[in-house]
C-alpha cells in the first residue's frame, strides 16, 4: 500500500529530454518560472504554453502522467482563483452582491494565476519525470559547487539527499511492517477521533525512528569500510557532460526569454 | 603461502555505556587473547554462538575496531596506525549482515562504483571495475536496476560486488546469509566460493550455519573471546561434544554419524557433506 507512493516520480522512457544534461534542465526550468511570473501579458503565457507543449512532445511523457501531476493541485488552483476573483478590486465592476464584488481586473488576474500555476507544475514535473533522483542530486551538487569556496558543504548536502532518496522505499516498507505488527497487537489506526489517531501514530513512529537510527549507524560503518572520506579527492563514475542538444535547448530558452522581455516592453 | 591477516594476542573490550548515576566500570573483555594467522587465498570460516566475539574479531580485520592490547596486522600493516587506515580497508573489504543497510546508491552500478569513487580512481577505470565486479557476482544484467527491486540474495551479491570493485585481497563477510532465504543463501555461498577459487581472494566467513562452515578450508571456533578450535572442517566437526558444550551444532550429517556410532554402528566420524554421508550409509547397508 505505502509502497505505491512514488517520490521523485521519475518516468523512465527514452527521449531527448531524458538525455539532456540535468544541470541545464534545472537552470532552464528556473528561467521559465521567472518568465512566467514576471511577464504580465497573455501573449507571454501563450508562448509559455507553446513552450511547455513542445517540451512535453520531446519528453515522450504521456498526457495521462501530466494530468496526474496537475490533479492534486486542483483544489489549490480553485482557491487561488476564487481569492483573486473576490479580493482584487481593479477596473469595471461586473457583479456586486453585498460586500462581494467581482471586477474585470479580478477575472484577468485569477485567469493569469491559474495558467501560471498550471504551467509551473507541468514544467517542473517534466523535470522530475525526465530526470532520475540521483541525476538531480548530481546536478544540484554541480550547480552549487561554487559555494564550496565559502565553505558550504555542497558534497555532504548532496550525499545526504541521495541517501535520503535511497532509503525512502526501505523505510516505507518498514512502516508498513510496523503498522501490520501493531494492528496484529490490536492497535486501531484508521478510526477514532483526530487526537486518538495522532496518539495511535506514536507506537509506529517510535520503532521506526529506532530502526532508522540503527540503519544509519550500520550504513555509516559500511560506508567507512568502503573508504568513504568525504568529497575531497572523490571521482565519479558518471561525469555530467553538456552536449549539442543541451546548448540548443538553452538557446531556445534564451530565445523565449528575449521574446518575453521584448513583449513586456512593447505592450507597456 | 604468505600470511594476509595476522592477529597477535588481541584483547578488546567495548566501552561500557552506563546510566548517569553509575560510575563506568571495567567490563569483561569481548576478545581475550586471540592469536590467529590467515594465509592468502584461503577460505576460513569463523564459528561461534552469539556474543562469542566473532563479529568483534571480524571488525578488527579492517580497522573498524582497534585492539586494546595486542596487534593486528593486515598484509603487514598495523591497524592501529592511522596512516594505514584506507590502505587496509581497501585490501580487506567487509560485507555485513543486512544488505539494505550497506547499499548507498539508488542504482546497482552506482552503488558498486561507490568505493572506487572514494578511492579517487579515474572514471574509465571505475567503469571497467564496476563491470568486472558485477560480472563476477553474476549481477551484470541488473546493473541499471534499483536495489529495492532485487531479492535479498541479489542485494547481498551487489554488496559483495561493491567490495570486489576495490580489488581487495581479502573479504570479510559477517554473517552475510543470516537474513536471506535458502535460495539467496545458496546464491551468496556460491558467489563466495567462486571468488575464492577463481580470483584467489582470501575469504573470512563469519557464520553460525554449520553447513556453510563445512565448505571452508579451515574452521576457527571462537568461544568466550578465545580461540577454542582451529583446524580443517573434518577435524573440527569430529569433536561433537566440545562443539555442543559451547552451544554450537555440527552439520546434520555429522550428527547422524555421531549418533549412529554411539549406538555401536561403525561409521566414519569425519562426515561433513551429504554426499559423504550417502556413500558411507550405502556402504554400511550393503
Amino acid at each position: 500500500m505505502l509502497k505505491d507512493i512514488t517520490l521523485g516520480q521519475y518516468f523512465p522512457v527514452e527521449s531527448v529530454l531524458h538525455r539532456m544534461d540535468p544541470r541545464f534542465k534545472i537552470v532552464e526550468i528556473m528561467l521559465f518560472i521567472v518568465i512566467l511570473f514576471a511577464g504580465d501579458s497573455f501573449w507571454i503565457l501563450a508562448l509559455g504554453t507553446v513552450f511547455v507543449m513542445l517540451a512535453q512532445r520531446l519528453s515522450n511523457i504521456p498526457m495521462k502522467m501530466i494530468w496526474k501531476s496537475i490533479k492534486p493541485i486542483l483544489p489549490i488552483l480553485a482557491i487561488t482563483a476564487i481569492l483573486n476573483l473576490l479580493f482584487i478590486d481593479d477596473g469595471d465592476v461586473l457583479f456586486q452582491w453585498k460586500i462581494l464584488k467581482i471586477t474585470e481586473g479580478g477575472i484577468t488576474t485569477s485567469l493569469f494565476m491559474m495558467i501560471r500555476i498550471v504551467l509551473l507544475i507541468i514544467g517542473s514535473s517534466l523535470l522530475t519525470y525526465t530526470t532520475s533522483p540521483i541525476l538531480l542530486t548530481d546536478a544540484i551538487e554541480s550547480l552549487l559547487s561554487p559555494l564550496k569556496k565559502i565553505k558550504f558543504p555542497v558534497h555532504e548536502m548532496a550525499m545526504m539527499m541521495s541517501i535520503a532518496l535511497r532509503f525512502i522505499p526501505t523505510l516505507l516498507e518498514e512502516t508498513d511492517k510496523i503498522m501490520s505488527a501493531q494492528k496484529a497487537r490490536g492497535a486501531t489506526l484508521d478510526n477514532g477521533k483526530l487526537t486518538e489517531r495522532v496518539k495511535a501514530l506514536v507506537p509506529i513512529l517510535i520503532p521506526l525512528f529506532v530502526s532508522a537510527f540503527r540503519r544509519a549507524e550500520e550504513l555509516a560503518t559500511a560506508m567507512e569500510c568502503r573508504c568513504y572520506r568525504g568529497g575531497d579527492g572523490r571521482t565519479r563514475l558518471r561525469k555530467l557532460k553538456a552536449e549539442a542538444r543541451d546548448y540548443i535547448g538553452f538557446a531556445v530558452c534564451m530565445l523565449f526569454l528575449t521574446a518575453s522581455v521584448l513583449m513586456n516592453i512593447l505592450i507597456k | 603461502m604468505s600470511v594476509i591477516v595476522d592477529a597477535k594476542h588481541l584483547v578488546f573490550r567495548y566501552q561500557e555505556t552506563t546510566d548517569e548515576d553509575q560510575s563506568p566500570k571495567q567490563t569483561e573483555p569481548v576478545l581475550k587473547d586471540v592469536s590467529l594467522s590467515i594465509e592468502k587465498g584461503s577460505f576460513v570460516a569463523v564459528l561461534g554462538h552469539n556474543g562469542s566475539g566473532k563479529s568483534t574479531f571480524a571488525k578488527h580485520i579492517n580497522a573498524i575496531l582497534i585492539p586494546d592490547e595486542g596487534k593486528m596486522y593486515v598484509e603487514g600493516m598495523d591497524t592501529s596506525d592511522e596512516q594505514n587506515l584506507f590502505a587496509i580497508r581497501q585490501k580487506a573489504g567487509m560485507v555485513f549482515q543486512n544488505p539494505d543497510n550497506q547499499i548507498v546508491a539508488t542504482i546497482v552500478e552506482e552503488d558498486v562504483a561507490f568505493a572506487p569513487e572514494n578511492l579517487g580512481i579515474a572514471p574509465e577505470e571505475i567503469r571497467r571495475r564496476v563491470d568486472d565486479a558485477l560480472k563476477a557476482v553474476k549481477m551484470y544484467d541488473y546493473r541499471k536496476h534499483a536495489p529495492t527491486q532485487l531479492s535479498g540474495g541479489q542485494k547481498q551479491r551487489v554488496a559483495i560486488a561493491g567490495v570486489i570493485a576495490m580489488q581487495p585481497d581479502c573479504i570479510v563477510l559477517d554473517e552475510p546469509t543470516a537474513m536471506l532465504d535458502p535460495q539467496g543463501r545458496q546464491e551468496v555461498m556460491e558467489t563466495i566460493r567462486r571468488l575464492n577459487r577463481e580470483k584467489g581472494i582470501t575469504v573470512i566467513l563469519i557464520t553460525h550455519y554449520m553447513e556453510e562452515a563445512a565448505q571452508s578450508d579451515r574452521i576457527v571456533v571462537i568461544d568466550g573471546g578465545k580461540v577454542l578450535l582451529d583446524d580443517v572442517p573434518k577435524k573440527v566437526f569430529s569433536q561433537v561434544e566440545t562443539l555442543k558444550s559451547v552451544g554450537l551444532d555440527v552439520p546434520q550429517v555429522t550428527e547422524l554419524a555421531y549418533l549412529l556410532s554411539r549406538e555401536g554402528i561403525s561409521i566414519e566420524q569425519d562426515i561433513i557433506t551429504s554426499e559423504e554421508c550417502v556413500a558411507a550409509l550405502e556402504q554400511l547397508l550393503r
